[in-house]
C-alpha cells in the first residue's frame, strides 16, 4: 500500500516538526512508560502502549506507528528507546530529541498477536482525525474492531468534525460497536447501535451481535431479529459466493486442461508429461522473478508479462523436442505412449529437482494480484479474478488461432484426415511437432498463472494431471468448447458439493458422477463426429 | 510430519520402483552404496526419499545425517572406526521403503538406520526391523499411539507439540472456538481426535469445534477459508489448529492472506509448517501466525549458532535453513553414538538395551534424554512467523516435556504405557497389569 505508507511517512515528518517545537523532556509517567519498551516483556510492552496512547503526548503517534512497523528500537542495556524513521534519522522516543545513531545493541521491540491488536486499537484512536482520508477510514475500522470504551470520546470528537460520508458511516458503526459493549449505555443508545449494525449486515456485525453478552430484554430481542435478517441475507450471498468459487476453480481446471485438450484431445497423444510442462512454466516464472529481483527490482510488477511468452517458448520448445525424439515413433500405440510419457514426466521432475532443489521455490504475487475486494457480502480475491480473465483470454486466442491462421487450418486438416492432408501437400510431421509444441506451450503459460496460487515445486504438475484428463474426457475429446464447458461444470459442481459433503467426499462424489456420465455418454459432453473419431 | 504428499493416486499406481529408480540413477541420485566398504568402518543406513513427492522434505534429512557422520569422523569416528553412510532412495514409495530397509540390513549390514518421514513409511518398515532386529531412528513429529522395541522416536509425540500449542492459545489468546483443519490421513485424524478429547475435557462445547479434512495437495482453499471466516464470526475468539500437510500449506496461507484473515483476528497454529516450508512463501501477510515445534532456527544458543554455521558451511549454502526434524536427527545420532561407545559394540540388542537413559544435548540449550518408551524429552516452543520466513519464539514450556507414546486423552490408550526397560513391553496396560502383545 504505497499511498498508505507515504501518508504515514508524511504524518511522521509532520510530527517530527511538531516535536522540534514541543516542550523538551519532562520526567513523568510518559518517560517511565517509554522505558518499559526496553524490557522485552510482552506485558510490559502492553502497559507501555496503553500509557503512551492515552498520554496526549505528541510523541505518542510516532512511537506507536514505529512499533507497528518494527521501527521502534530498544536498547536493553541503557533502557533507551529510539524511533527510527524511514529516512534513516532517529529520535529518542522519550524526549523527541534527534540522536546521531542508534546503538548496535538496540533491537526492534517485539510484538505478539495480542499486542498487535492493542497497537491497532491505539493507532485507531490516535489517527481518527488524520488529514488523510484513507487513514481516517482505516482508523474508524480498527476502532470498530477493537470497540474499546476508551475510544468513545475520540470517536465522538471525530464524528463532530468529519465531513466525508463513508468515514462518517464507519465512525457511526465504530460508535455503535462501542456502545453495544458499554455497560452503562442507555437502552435507546443500544437499540440504535443494533440498528446500525443491522444496516452494516456483514459477518463482523454478526460476530458483534452474537457475542454481546447480557443485555436488557428489548435489546436482546432487537439483536435476535437483526441476527436473523443478517443471516438470511448472508445465506443468499453464500450461494453467489459458491458460484464465484466454482467459476474460479473451473478457470484453474480449464487453464491446466487446455494444453492437454490440444495434445490429447486434438492429437490423441496420451501425454502423462503434460503436468510437467505446467511445472516448467511455473519454474520459468520463478527464474524470471529471480533475475528481476536481483537486477531490476522496479520491474517486479511486470514479471508475469515477461514470464508468459518465455514460459510458452520454454515449454513449447521442450514439447517439440519430446515430440521429435520420442512421441513421433509411438503414434497409434497408446499404451507405449502412456508409459513413455510417464517415464518422461519422472525424468523431468527429477531434472528440475536436481537443478532447483527439492523444496518449494518462492514466486511472489505482483501487487496487482494480491489482496481482495468486497462485492456486496462476498470477497473476491484479485489473483483468482485475473486468472479467470487470463484463462478466457488464452482460450479465445487459441480458438482464433485454430480457426483463422494457416497453421490452425493445417492442424485441423492433419488431425481430421492425415492421409488426405498429406496428399494436399501439408508436411504432416512438421504440423505434428508444432501442434504438440503449441499444446505444451499453453501448458507452460498455465504454469505461470498456477505459480500464483500453488506451490512451485517439482511435484506441481502431478497434482493437475488427473484433473486435466478428467476435464478433457468429460468435455469430449477433440473439442475445445467441450473442455471449456467441462471445466466450468466440474468447478461449479465441486464448489456446491464441498460445503455440503466436505472437500474429500465432494471430490469422490465428482469422480463417481463422471464415471456414471461416461457410461451414458462415452464420448463426453460434446462428442466429435466424423472420421477423426475412428482415427 | 507423517505426510504423504500430493494427489499421488497415479504415482502409487504406476510408479513401481523400477521406473523411479531408473529415473533416479540416470541423474546420479540413486544409491551411493555401490562403493565397497572395508571392514574397519561402521555402516549407517540412511532411508530417506530423494525422489518423488516426499523428496521435498526428506532430502534435507539425508544431508543432515551425512553432515553428522562427517563431523563424527573428523572427531575420530566411533570405537576407533570410521562411520560410513549407506544412502538408499525409497522414492516416496511405501512398499519400496520396506524393500530398501531389508537391503540395508541384510546386504549392507548397517548397524543402525536413520530414516522415514511419513507414518505410513514407518509402518511399512516396522516388520522388517522387527524381523531382522535392527534399529530405526525416526525423526519426525507423529501421532503417537506406538512404542516399538526397534524404533526410537526422536520427533514429538502429540503431548510435546499439539497439546502445549492448544494450551498456549487458550491462555494467551483466550481462544474459545476452534477449527481443527487437517489433511485427510492418519496423523491429522489421530491428532485431531486427541485434541478434540482434550478440548472437551477443558469444557469446550461441541458446537465450538469445527473439524475439517482436505485431500492431499489440496490447492483450492476458497470455500474452506470462507467457512473459517464464517465460523469465526460467532462473537468468540477463534483459532485454527492446522495439521495440513506441507504441500497444501502454501495455497492455504496464500488464500488466508488474500482473503484478509490476519493473525490478530484468527491466528493459525500449524504443526507441519517449519522454516523449510516457509522458504516457498512470501511470509509478510502471514506475520503473527503460529507454529509449535521443539526447535526453531532463530533460537539463540551457542550450540544452535555453531550448528547452523557448520551446516551452512557443509552444504556450501549460506541461506540453507535448519528445522525441527533435523534437530531430532542430531539428538538421535548423538544418542546412538553415546550408547555404542557405552557398550563398546554396535550389536543392535546391546545398543537397544543401552539407549534408554542416554542423554544428549539438544540445540536449544537443554539436555534430552531417551525414555524407557523410546521417546525423548524435549522443550516445546511456540513461534510466530516473522516477515523474513523465520520464527520469533513467544512462549516455551518451563522445562523439558517427556514424550508419551500413548495419549492420555484417548479412552483406548490412557492406561497404556511403553516400557522397554522394566516391563519389556510397548503397550503395557497399567490397569490390568498385562502386556497387550507387542512385547519382546
Amino acid at each position: 500500500m504505497p499511498t498508505n505508507l507515504s501518508a504515514r511517512f508524511c504524518t511522521f515528518v509532520l510530527s517530527l516538526f511538531l516535536i522540534a517545537f514541543a516542550l523538551p523532556a519532562f520526567a513523568g509517567p510518559f518517560e517511565d512508560a517509554v522505558a518499559k519498551f526496553a524490557n522485552d516483556d510482552f506485558s510490559d510492552t502492553e502497559e507501555a502502549i496503553g500509557v503512551v496512547a492515552s498520554s496526549g503526548n505528541t510523541l505518542a503517534f510516532p512511537i506507536i506507528s514505529a512499533l507497528q512497523d518494527g521501527r521502534l528500537m530498544a536498547d536493553p542495556d541503557s533502557k533507551k528507546v529510539y524511533v527510527t524513521g524511514a529516512d534513516g534519522k532517529s529520535i529518542d522516543a522519550a524526549t523527541g530529541q534527534p540522536v546521531a545513531s542508534v546503538p548496535d545493541s538496540a533491537s526492534a521491540v517485539r510484538l505478539n498477536n495480542r499486542l498487535r491488536r492493542s497497537v491497532d486499537a491505539a493507532l485507531g484512536s490516535l489517527t481518527l482525525q488524520s488529514p488523510n482520508l484513507g487513514t481516517r477510514l482505516q482508523a474508524a475500522q480498527s476502532v470498530f474492531k477493537s470497540h474499546e470504551e476508551t475510544a468513545l470520546e475520540a470517536v465522538d470528537g471525530a464524528l463532530a468534525k468529519e465531513t466525508n460520508k463513508s468515514v462518517r458511516v464507519a465512525l457511526g458503526e465504530a460508535r455503535a460497536a462501542i456502545l453495544l459493549f458499554k455497560s452503562d449505555a442507555t437502552e435507546v443508545e443500544k437499540l440504535e447501535a443494533v440498528a446500525t449494525l443491522k444496516a452494516r449486515g456483514d459477518q463482523e456485525a454478526l460476530a458483534l451481535l452474537t457475542g454481546m453478552g447480557d443485555q436488557p430484554e428489548s435489546v436482546t430481542k432487537a439483536a435476535a431479529s437483526a441476527i436473523g435478517s443478517i443471516q438470511n441475507s448472508l445465506a443468499v450471498w453464500s450461494t453467489v459466493q459458491n458460484a464465484w468459487y466454482g467459476l474460479s476453480l473451473g478457470s484453474v481446471l480449464l487453464l491446466a486442461a487446455i494444453g492437454l485438450a490440444i495434445t490429447f484431445g486434438v492429437m490423441g497423444v496420451i501425454n502423462m508429461a503434460h503436468g510437467e510442462m505446467v511445472m516448467l512454466g511455473a519454474y520459468t516464472t520463478f527464474v524470471v522473478q529471480e533475475v528481476i529481483r536481483t537486477r531490476f527490482p522496479g520491474l517486479f510488477d511486470y514479471s508475469l508479462f515477461i514470464a508468459v511468452p518465455l514460459a510458452f517458448l520454454v515449454s513449447g520448445a521442450i514439447g517439440v523436442l519430446i515430440e521429435r525424439s520420442i512421441i513421433r515413433f509411438l503414434y497409434g500405440r497408446p499404451l507405449e505412449t502412456l508409459l513413455a510419457t510417464w517415464g518422461l514426466s519422472l525424468v523431468l521432475q527429477q531434472a528440475v529437482r536436481t537443478m532447483f532443489g527439492p523444496t518449494n521455490r518462492e514466486v511472489g504475487n505482483p501487487s496487482w494480484m494480491s489482496g481482495a475486494f468486497e462485492l456486496g457480502q462476498i470477497t473476491i480475491t484479485y489473483n483468482r479474478l485475473w486468472i479467470l480473465c487470463f484463462t478466457l483470454a488464452v482460450f479465445a486466442i487459441l480458438l482464433a488461432m485454430l480457426r483463422y491462421t494457416a497453421l490452425g487450418l493445417e492442424m485441423r486438416a492433419v488431425t481430421q484426415n492425415r492421409r488426405m492432408a498429406a496428399s494436399m501437400g501439408i508436411a504432416t510431421s512438421r504440423v505434428d511437432a508444432l501442434t504438440f509444441g503449441l499444446g505444451s506451450g499453453i501448458a507452460g503459460i498455465a504454469g505461470v498463472a498456477l505459480s500464483q496460487i500453488d506451490n512451485v515445486s517439482p511435484n506441481l504438475g502431478q497434482s493437475y494431471i488427473i484433473d486435466s484428463f478428467m476435464v478433457v474426457v468429460f468435455g469430449g475429446v477433440g473439442n475445445l468448447w467441450g473442455t471449456l464447458v467441462g471445466a466450468f461444470t466440474l468447478g461449479i459442481a465441486n464448489k456446491f458439493l464441498e460445503p455440503i459433503a466436505g472437500a474429500v467426499l465432494g471430490k469422490i462424489a465428482i469422480l463417481v458422477l463422471i464415471i456414471l456420465f461416461i457410461q451414458k455418454r462415452p464420448r463426453g459432453l460434446f462428442a466429435l463426429k466424423g472420421r477423426a473419431v475412428e482415427a | 510430519m507423517p505426510t504423504k504428499s500430493t494427489r499421488d493416486i497415479a504415482a502409487s499406481f504406476t510408479r513401481r520402483g523400477v521406473l523411479a529408480a531408473t529415473a533416479g540413477l540416470m541423474l546420479g541420485l540413486a544409491s551411493i552404496s555401490g562403493a565397497k566398504a572395508a571392514d574397519d568402518t561402521i555402516k549407517v543406513g540412511v532411508l530417506h526419499s530423494l525422489s518423488g513427492t516426499m523428496a521435498i522434505s526428506e532430502t534435507t534429512l539425508k544431508d543432515t545425517i551425512l553432515f553428522l557422520i562427517d563431523e563424527q569422523n573428523k572427531k575420530g569416528g566411533v570405537l576407533g572406526k570410521k562411520l560410513e553412510a549407506v544412502v538408499v532412495d525409497p522414492a516416496s514409495n511405501w512398499p519400496l521403503f520396506a524393500e530398501k530397509a531389508r537391503e540395508l540390513i541384510t546386504k549392507d549390514k548397517v548397524a543402525v538406520v536413520f530414516g522415514c518421514w511419513t507414518s505410513v513409511s514407518r509402518k511399512s518398515v516396522l516388520p522388517v526391523f522387527k524381523e531382522l532386529n535392527n534399529i530405526l531412528f525416526y525423526p519426525v513429529q507423529y501421532e503417537g499411539e506406538e512404542s516399538e522395541r526397534n524404533v526410537f522416536y526422536t520427533g514429538a509425540a502429540p503431548n510435546q507439540q499439539a497439546i502445549p500449542a492448544v494450551d498456549y492459545l487458550m491462555k494467551e489468546e483466550k481462544v474459545k472456538r476452534w477449527v481443527l483443519a487437517g489433511t485427510d490421513y492418519v496423523y491429522p485424524r489421530t491428532t485431531n481426535k486427541i485434541l478434540e478429547a482434550y478440548l472437551k475435557s477443558k469444557g469446550v462445547a461441541q458446537e465450538d469445534i469445527m473439524i475439517n479434512y482436505t485431500p492431499f495437495g489440496h490447492s483450492d482453499w476458497q470455500t474452506i477459508v470462507a467457512d473459517i471466516k464464517k465460523f469465526g464470526s460467532a462473537g468468540k475468539k477463534t483459532a485454527v489448529v492446522s495439521t495440513i500437510n506441507g504441500d497444501a500449506n502454501v495455497p492455504f496461507y496464500k488464500e488466508l492472506g488474500n482473503q484478509g484473515i490476519k493473525a490478530k483476528d484468527i491466528p493459525v497454529v500449524a504443526f507441519s509448517v517449519g522454516e523449510e516450508e516457509l522458504a516457498g512463501i512470501d511470509t509478510k501477510p502471514l506475520v503473527g501466525h503460529l507454529a509449535a515445534w521443539n526447535y526453531f532456527e532463530s533460537i539463540k544458543t551457542p550450540a544452535n549458532e555453531k550448528f547452523i554455521k557448520e551446516w551452512q558451511a557443509y552444504t556450501k549454502n549460506p541461506k540453507r535453513v535448519t528445522n525441527d526434524p533435523m534437530e531430532a536427527h542430531v539428538i538421535g545420532f548423538n544418542m546412538w553414538v553415546k550408547a555404542v561407545e557405552k557398550v563398546k559394540s554396535t550389536d543392535p540388542d546391546k545398543v537397544i538395551e543401552a539407549l534408554p537413559g542416554t542423554e544428549a544435548p539438544n540445540l536449544t540449550g537443554g539436555v534430552s534424554k531417551m525414555l524407557p518408551n523410546h521417546h525423548i524429552t524435549k522443550p516445546v516452543f511456540i513461534g510466530e512467523i516473522k516477515g523474513n520466513g523465520q520464527f520469533d519464539v513467544v512462549w516455551k514450556t518451563p522445562g523439558l516435556v517427556a514424550g508419551d507414546a500413548w495419549s492420555k486423552e484417548l479412552d483406548g490408550s490412557k492406561d497404556l504405557i511403553g516400557d522397554w526397560v522394566g516391563k519389556k513391553c510397548g503397550n503395557f496396560n497399567t490397569k490390568t497389569n498385562k502386556c497387550l502383545g507387542s512385547g519382546s
